[in-house]
């Protein structure tokens, strides 16, 4: 229900980065845990980059899944349904290590 | 010709932003603050009425109630003893941000109080991505929404301080694996401190009381 805001937190960004040049293509990093739906950022950005230097750039999505790190064996694993266990040694004893992600990487300008 | 700028920035840093502003305005006033976050019908409102009516004595408390309509939770907090309650209507949107808590700090007098409440709407998704530059974060979590929470919703289980399970006057009658509850928290937030209670019968109410206290009290000696 956010998507709004960050889509319009993402063409801040981008504008200022860009410096006055056309912007074409936009590389966003979203880890799993964000709870960013690809889609309904596609379909706010299409209406608010109207009249800006970002009209009609291309958004890219890079998808980090969820990944935890047990903090006993070392081993890395992607959490199961309805358990965070590690898979190698059963150790509860795991952080998350990936999947919190969600940054505007790089953007691609006319020059 | 394009070229491509590295960027690296996060998408959420303008919240990030005012947050710290909301932080240092707070901890300029001496104020400790607490962002309460839930699903709707956990209790949040009715902890803020326990917390509220037991340290109305000892601790001046100001609450800000975030909902998408009405001032029902506000009065609430009013009724119960807060010496101010402020009401933020999102109007739909579905989380409170740092932009609506900067707006609706300057109508909290923060000389006249030593904790804020800010309650957050009722969600266990969006409210864990947006900082308000309260102190704390407490994920008020209640026995008949099922012990499976932890791993549906991780980040708002990996993100708080605190964590309060309400309603266990009513295990006898709901089938929650407390251990299959706790090993999901314990993964995402090792050590998180616990309490189980319940604002209807008020058992467990106190270890909660006391760290209120604790922890306003730390604040003040900084």
């Amino acid at each position: 229900m956010h998507e709004l805001p960050v889509s319009e937190s993402i063409l801040e960004i981008a504008l200022r980065h860009a410096e006055g040049r056309r912007v074409t293509n936009l590389y966003l990093v979203i880890g799993q845990l964000s709870s960013i739906v690809d889609d309904s950022i596609q379909f706010y950005w299409d209406i608010i980059g109207q009249g800006t230097l970002a009209e009609g750039a291309k958004l890219h999505f890079r998808r980090i899944p969820t990944e935890l790190l047990c903090l006993d064996c070392g081993q890395s694993f992607a959490p199961g349904e309805d358990s965070f266990a590690c898979p190698a040694c059963g150790s509860l004893k795991v952080k998350v290590a990936k999947g919190e992600e969600f940054f505007l990487e790089s953007i691609e300008v006319e020059t | 010709m394009t070229i491509r700028i590295p960027v690296v920035e996060k998408i959420l840093s303008a919240n990030d932003r005012l947050a710290a502003e909301n932080r240092a305005a707070l901890d300029a006033a001496g104020v400790f603050s607490l962002n309460f976050m839930a699903s709707p019908g956990a209790g949040k409102t009715s902890l803020i009425e326990q917390t509220v009516h037991a340290l109305a004595g000892k601790l001046r408390i100001a609450v800000v109630d975030g909902d998408i309509a009405t001032s029902l939770d506000a009065d609430r907090a009013a009724a119960a003893g807060a010496s101010q309650a402020v009401q933020i209507n999102t109007g739909g949107d579905c989380h409170l941000d740092a932009v609506m808590l900067h707006e609706a700090l300057p109508k909290v007098n923060l000389a006249g109080a030593d904790l804020l409440i800010v309650e957050n709407v009722g969600n266990l998704v969006c409210p864990a991505s947006f900082a308000l530059g309260t102190h704390k974060s407490v994920l008020i979590a209640s026995i008949p929404e099922g012990d499976d929470k932890p791993y549906k919703y991780p980040s708002m289980y990996h993100g708080v301080e605190a964590l309060v399970v309400n309603k266990i006057d009513l295990l006898p009658y709901v089938p929650f694996r407390m251990d299959f509850f706790r090993q999901g928290v314990e993964a995402l937030n090792p050590g998180v401190i616990t309490f189980p209670l319940s604002c209807r019968t008020g058992e467990g109410i106190e270890p909660w009381l006391n760290w209120v206290i604790q922890q306003v009290n730390l604040k003040r000696n900084l």
